[in-house]
Formats: structure tokens, C-alpha cells, sequence
């Protein structure tokens, strides 16, 4: 025998489910008089620095329909690459923008829109420079554990060559799922769960 | 300033998630699971500060009735329909480290299992007096407690009779984006969790059992509140003893 290392085990996830959006977005779900406003529908104000942009997309299914009852998130660093967390220990981020937002896929066609600025470019472990990204994290009915992606920018190019996690997808072809369409300001981002096109998810 | 504002902030890498832990994305018992599931591996990396890092909500934003949901979507001097419970807990890391200033929200149906959502039709009748939501942050010792309803067992379209446990919803945010969690709460001695085709998505049984809140007899208030005590685990952190040095890959 030998000690007990003492460590517990996480918990285990499960499916946030049809009707996540009575704790996550009670507004857009129906429930007023709760809460003020739904956490995560406004990222920046007026006095936010940086580049505005629009990121639009669908939560597609192996059989090519959009999720009209997912909810995304998605956490970034501000313009100049900081993110807006205690653990940020680099500098003191943009005090105007917070980083995250939420989103719910709409009842209607399945779309999320999130209002934000461009991010910064930020490290990777070793020093370099990581393209500029914006991490997504998606649940719904029939997700069992939520889903980590990554958005990358069409007008990157060069950064994006160099960017340390695209260069460790192995079939060169699935780093295209990372990069988003459109053009500045408004970029589109389709995720797609399963099949010919499946974006690539992350265990990070 | 309480002592947790004033340490210092961790910075290591998150533990490896053990996904043979948790619930795999493609479980056909759970039908919907089929075609929303991946089928290509998941690409597997060390945390960059893009995941070390996550949002962090002050109190600012949580209300007077935000843990209370007997009130909080009650008529003035009226109060919800069903048993009466407290939930209360710590959020921990698996150093066992106690996680502050963590959000939490949680969700879940009415007494007779009906949800308040536009997209539901279960024929169970709503109380107009509850509305089944509600958040709140963890004290500096990783402490929270919120009042309720015990939800009922609800009935839904995946085989031909399945139903859900009586369950609630939790979300949770720790410190860095990748501890991310949304999970369900169970109830302890409740003959349906072993029923139910979303609980058996998880493999491994004791990871079902972490899931399951005891009664806690020694917090019900006489005359007034049964309490469950639920604690939740989040990925813990590594020491930064020997960091990555910029030379190094």
C-alpha cells in the first residue's frame, strides 16, 4: 500500500436539458420579475476599447438541423489580449468589457448573435503568440458534457498559420471548422456536431 | 476584504478531466444524445490562459430573493405550492479546497414536475406562485444555500415511459473557464434514478452516488424546512512548481 493521493473526483456532468433557459436565460424563456436581465446578454458599453464586431452562427445536428434550444458562452480576452479574470496576471484588463456572454439559440431558426470586440492576440504556454480567439462552450438537450470549441478569424491568416493549437489538428482539412466566415464586422461561425463537417471539439 | 480576496490568485493548469467519469457524449439510451454527439475524438491540449482564466460574478448582481424560490416569483405575502426544502452545500476543488466567490445557478420543475417554460406541455398544472429559478455566489468558504420546493418526477418523450427523477438543475462557474460545469441534482432514496436512461448516460455507479443529495436531518428547521446537502467538485488545479519555461516545447 501506499498513501492516498486525497484527491476527490469532479463532479459528473449531465445534460443541461430542454429547458435550461428558466435558470440560464429566465427573460428569453418567459419567466420576468426574477431577475433584472439575463446574465451574459450585454459584453461592452460605450466606453469599450477595441474593434466591434458581430459573431453570428447555428448549432447544427448530424442530421444538418439547427438547435433551436442550445445555449452558447463564450469567454475572450479584451483588444489588447487580456482576459478580464483574477487569474489574468499580465495587466489589468479593459474595465469596460467583460469577456463573457451567453446566448441562446433562437426558437425561430436556431441562430446566436453575440455583440463583442475582436480580441488580442494572447500567449500560448511556451511564449508564443496564439492567433487571435474567442472559446465557445455550447450545451443543450442531448449534450451530455458541454462541447469546448474555438472561433478563429478569416483575416488571420498569417496568425492563424502559426497559431500552436490549430497546428496540432492532425487532418489539415478539420482546422477550417475553426475559422469563421463572413468578413469584418460581422463574422458567422456554424458549429457542427456531427458528420462530414464536424467542427473540431477540445478536452482542455 | 475577506482572506480569499486577498491570496493571491492561482494561475496552474487544470486537472485532466477523467472522462471515463463522466457521461460520454454518444449514449443512445438518451435518444437525443444520437445525432448531437460527436463522432470524432476530441482534441486534447493542455490548459493555455484562455482556460486558466474564467468570469467572475460579484455580488452586485444577486438579489435579496435570488435563493429563494418559494418567493421570488410569489404574489406579495403568498408563497409556492409543495414541500418545503433548504439545499444547501460547499463547492470544492479536487484538492479539496473550498471554491469562493463561485456562481451558481440552478433550475427545476414546480411540485407536480411542471416546468415553467413555453415549449412545455405536460398537463400538470403550474402554481402561479412558482417560477423554478435562482443563483447565488459562494462565501469565502465555498458555502451556499438556496430555498425550495422539492420538484416532481416529471414524464417525457424519449422510450415510451420514461420519467425523470425528481432532479434540479445546477450550473456552476469555479475560476477558470474550463471548470465550466452543469450537472443535476438527485434526491436521496428515490426509486426512479434508477430508472432513468439520463442518469445511466454516467458509467461509472459512484459517480451516480456523488450526484445524490442525503437528507440532512440535522439542518431541518422543526415546523418549518426538510434540508438536502449537496456538494459540488470542480477540476482542481496544479501547482506551478515548475512551470513551462519559454524556451521549452
Amino acid at each position: 500500500m501506499v498513501q492516498d493521493l486525497g484527491y476527490l473526483k469532479e463532479t459528473a456532468s449531465q445534460t443541461a436539458g430542454p429547458y435550461v433557459h428558466i435558470g440560464l436565460t429566465p427573460n428569453f424563456g418567459g419567466i420576468s420579475g426574477v431577475f433584472e436581465r439575463d446574465l451574459g446578454s450585454v459584453m461592452v458599453n460605450d466606453g469599450t476599447l477595441g474593434e466591434r464586431i458581430t459573431v453570428t452562427g447555428r448549432v447544427i445536428d448530424g442530421a444538418g438541423a439547427p438547435l433551436k434550444d442550445a445555449v452558447i458562452e463564450i469567454w475572450q480576452a479584451d483588444a489588447a489580449g487580456l482576459y478580464n479574470s483574477p487569474s489574468e496576471t499580465r495587466g489589468a484588463a479593459d474595465p469596460n468589457f467583460t469577456g463573457w456572454g451567453r446566448c441562446p439559440t433562437s426558437a425561430e431558426d436556431g441562430t446566436f448573435v453575440f455583440e463583442t470586440v475582436k480580441p488580442g492576440r494572447v500567449p500560448f504556454k511556451d511564449g508564443r503568440l496564439m492567433a487571435p480567439h474567442i472559446t465557445l462552450w455550447i450545451v443543450a438537450r442531448g449534450i451530455n458534457i458541454g462541447l469546448h470549441t474555438r472561433l478563429y478569424f478569416p483575416d488571420e491568416a498569417a496568425a492563424n498559420a502559426e497559431d500552436p493549437l490549430l497546428q496540432r489538428i492532425e487532418h489539415r482539412h478539420r482546422a477550417e471548422t475553426l475559422v469563421a466566415g463572413g468578413q469584418a464586422p460581422n463574422y458567422l461561425f456554424d458549429i457542427h456536431l456531427q458528420g462530414e463537417k464536424e467542427t473540431v471539439f477540445l478536452d482542455i | 476584504m475577506s482572506d480569499t480576496e486577498n491570496r493571491r490568485p492561482e494561475t496552474g493548469a487544470f486537472f485532466q478531466r477523467d472522462r471515463d467519469w463522466h457521461p460520454p457524449a454518444f449514449a443512445p439510451g438518451y435518444k437525443t444524445s444520437v445525432l448531437r454527439s460527436p463522432r470524432k475524438a476530441l482534441l486534447s491540449l493542455d490548459n493555455t490562459i484562455s482556460e486558466i482564466t474564467g468570469p467572475v460574478f460579484g455580488h452586485s448582481i444577486i438579489g435579496e430573493l435570488d435563493n429563494d424560490l418559494i418567493h421570488n416569483f410569489a404574489k406579495p405575502g403568498e408563497s409556492a405550492i409543495g414541500e418545503r426544502i433548504i439545499v444547501h452545500g460547499r463547492v470544492l476543488d479536487e484538492r479539496g479546497r473550498p471554491v469562493a466567490g463561485a456562481l451558481l445557478e440552478f433550475w427545476q420543475a414546480n411540485a407536480g414536475g411542471r416546468y415553467r417554460h413555453k415549449k412545455e406541455s405536460y398537463l400538470a398544472a403550474l402554481d402561479p406562485n412558482f417560477g423554478g429559478c435562482g443563483r447565488t455566489i459562494t462565501d469565502e468558504n465555498g458555502y451556499y444555500v438556496f430555498r425550495t420546493i422539492r420538484p416532481g418526477a416529471y414524464p417525457w418523450p424519449n422510450g415510451v415511459n420514461d420519467w425523470r427523477p425528481a432532479h434540479i438543475h445546477f450550473s456552476v462557474f469555479g475560476h477558470g473557464f474550463a471548470q465550466r460545469l452543469i450537472t443535476q441534482m438527485y434526491f436521496e432514496g428515490d426509486p426512479m434514478i434508477w430508472k432513468c436512461p439520463i442518469v445511466g448516460t454516467i458509467p461509472d455507479r459512484r459517480a451516480i452516488e456523488q450526484l445524490i443529495a442525503p437528507l440532512d436531518w440535522a439542518n431541518t428547521i422543526p415546523m418549518d424546512s426538510r434540508a438536502y446537502k449537496f456538494d459540488i467538485v470542480l477540476r482542481g488545479r496544479r501547482s506551478t512548481f515548475f512551470e513551462n519555461r519559454p524556451e521549452g516545447n
